[in-house]
């Protein structure tokens, strides 16, 4: 599947991976599943892991609360972000093991401050890895 | 009694898209069994291989997650619902610290380091918060600590329990003269203080064995292998693959070194590319074959790299690969090192699963016992003066050693012609024979014994006990 969402919501996300740095940033992507996944907006998340500012956890308790107010516009959770300070935009070993399958998993590059690339995963079924997936990102008009 | 599952978006490419299922069941567990077995898809994201529930899956009974009731073993009633809910999580690669500041004279001290694009302020504050064991402040760890310490690494465990002696000092450099007789953790720790105080160093003075190794690796992000033997190798290896550490590797062996990075996470470990150690006494020690003293130092150095890289995320590590080294050719080659999916240890069905008692493993204390009747230093000494040429003394070592040192009147007979210049030996005439410490010496008398001669005994200690006890003016090695 395509992962789908507009320019300002790709620089949203570089700018909350800056400002975190050098810790990780962590939030939901909202949107609407269909024959691509349309991201219609950010959802910023506590980040719950507090002993280790290179691991992030979105909280059940969080998602639930989180999935409560998007059932009411008709939205729902399709995927996640997070930051690589200083490590490349691609899963650690500890993302792929923590991966639900179907959500879209993206993850920006934070090169020494400043946001660098940005790649978009979703697991295989048989867990043994994360594949690319394609990222559309709109232009603003 | 019939309950209702809810399953999360993720899940639902598995359910045919349903977003509740009803099942029945007494208990959580049994409803989640039920839940498996009609849409077995979802079993592996769910359950770990063991049946638990992974970690990052929640249960809700009506509101309250089961962790705060019965878990599994929450009865449940009709009418009820299950809610599956996920946890979202992940990090970087390697998950160390970056609050660590640098100050301006650690900027200084780092500058050479600093000016790197690919280690910079936020790559020597990874360093800083680093925290590296290295196993042994020997060969290898004395150039490894070194490296590691001039790096500004935080915090550097070392595990040892030797006293330095002059033999070290051929090779182990983070020791010298002035701490000769001292444990080697305090000579080392002076050392690296000295060269960067900035270094907080943790002394472990202790054997590593499978009661402490969990205990002390778990304190670590990375574990360097400088250790010498192969039971305390492979302790280090199962050790760092149980705690998920990377474990930077690395042996030497006269002219011959090899290094690699051990890391089951992404990779293979030790036991994937050695599944069984050696018949025991087949690779000598150092002490016993000897080593050429720079090259652990380069070994050693190139296990501080690895280390190094793999803090900082520079770089193409070993992982995967096995760096040999000759030092007499002068040549690097590489082996490429694959994951064992049948390793005992990593593989996809482990065999192992805890610690194990690795002296056992390695064959130590069930290997043939030599033994024989014994002649003390100082009752050879009494024996040669009376007896004179009645006495013939056999020396089984080789012609290099015999050229450090050897008792006169002795003849020489290395313990691997011995079988064939038998016929030089006087079978009437009492026969001593010696080597360095003895072990050899066993041998031999297993060969004269199996061809006949009657009247042989082996000097107790060797060579070395004579030096140190009868003639004080032979020289020891």
């Amino acid at each position: 599947m395509t992962l789908r969402l507009r320019e300002a919501l790709v620089q949203g996300i570089r700018r909350e991976g800056e400002r975190a740095y050098p810790a990780e940033c962590c939030g939901l992507l909202a949107g609407r599943p269909g024959s691509v996944k349309d991201v219609t907006r950010l959802v910023p998340a506590t980040n719950r892991r507090t002993d280790d500012p290179h691991r992030y956890l979105i909280s059940p308790d969080d998602l639930r609360r989180i999935e409560a107010e998007l059932r009411d516009s008709g939205e729902e959770v399709v995927g996640c972000y997070h930051s690589h300070p200083d490590h490349p935009a691609a899963p650690s070993a500890f993302d792929t093991e923590q991966a639900w399958p179907w959500y879209s998993y993206l993850i920006v590059r934070i090169d020494r401050g400043r946001a660098a690339e940005l790649t978009s995963w979703v697991l295989d079924d048989d867990r043994a890895k994360m594949s690319p997936e394609p990222v559309d990102v709109l232009s603003e008009v | 009694m019939s309950v209702t599952v809810s399953i999360p978006t993720p899940l639902r490419p598995f359910t045919a898209g349903r977003d509740t299922i009803e099942l029945a069941g007494d208990t959580v567990g049994q409803v989640l069994d039920g839940l498996v077995a009609a849409h077995t898809g979802l079993k592996r994201h769910l359950m770990q291989e063991d049946g638990r529930l992974r970690n990052f899956v929640s249960l809700y009974l009506n509101e309250t997650d089961i962790r705060h009731l019965a878990s599994t073993a929450t009865p449940v009633r009709a009418g009820d619902v299950l809610t599956i809910v996920p946890s979202i999580a992940g990090g970087s690669p390697a998950a160390t610290e970056t609050k660590a500041q640098l100050s301006h004279a650690e900027m200084l001290r780092y500058s050479r380091h600093l000016l790197l694009p690919e280690v910079g302020v936020s790559g020597q504050r990874k360093l800083k918060a680093a925290r590296v064991l290295t196993v042994g402040a020997g060969g290898l760890g004395s150039p490894l600590s070194l490296y590691l310490a001039a790096a500004g690494v935080g915090t550097i465990g070392i595990v040892d329990f030797d006293v330095v002696d002059l033999t070290n000092l051929q090779r182990q450099i983070v020791h010298g003269t002035s701490t000769l007789g001292q444990p080697k953790l305090d000579s080392a720790a002076a050392r690296l203080t000295d060269l960067n105080p900035n270094v907080r160093i943790e002394r472990h003075e202790t054997r590593l064995t499978a009661q402490n190794a969990l205990e002390i690796l778990r304190q670590y992000d990375i574990v360097v292998d400088g250790t010498d033997n192969f039971p305390t190798r492979y302790l280090v290896n199962d050790a760092c693959v149980l705690l998920g550490k990377p474990n930077v590797y690395g042996s030497i062996f006269r002219f011959e070194g090899q290094a690699s990075l051990f890391y089951a996470e992404e990779g293979p470990c030790y036991r994937c590319l050695y599944s069984e150690p050696p018949p025991p006494g087949l690779v000598p020690s150092c002490a016993e074959g000897g080593v050429l003293g720079v090259l652990p130092g380069i070994i050693g150095s190139i296990q501080a790299l690895e280390t190094i890289k793999w803090i900082i995320g520079a770089g193409n590590s070993l992982l995967g690969r096995l760096l040999l080294f000759d030092a007499l050719k002068l040549r690097f080659r590489e082996l490429e090192l694959r994951k064992d999916p049948a390793c005992p240890l990593c593989g996809s069905n482990p065999t192992i699963r805890e610690l194990i008692d690795y002296e056992a493993f390695c064959g130590i204390g069930a290997e043939p016992a030599y033994t024989g009747p014994e002649i003390s230093a100082e009752e050879l000494r009494r024996e040669m003066n009376a007896k004179g040429n009645e006495l013939v003394l056999v020396d089984v070592r080789e012609p290099h050693e015999w050229e450090i040192a050897h008792i006169a009147g002795a003849r020489l007979i290395p313990l691997n012609q011995l079988p064939e210049r038998l016929a030089e030996l006087d079978g009437h005439a009492e026969i001593v024979t010696h080597c360095h410490h003895g072990a050899r010496s066993m041998k031999a008398l297993e060969i004269l014994k199996g061809a006949g001669f009657g009247k042989v005994r082996s000097l107790a200690g060797g060579i070395d006990a004579w030096a140190e006890r009868v003639e004080p003016g032979l020289p020891r090695y």
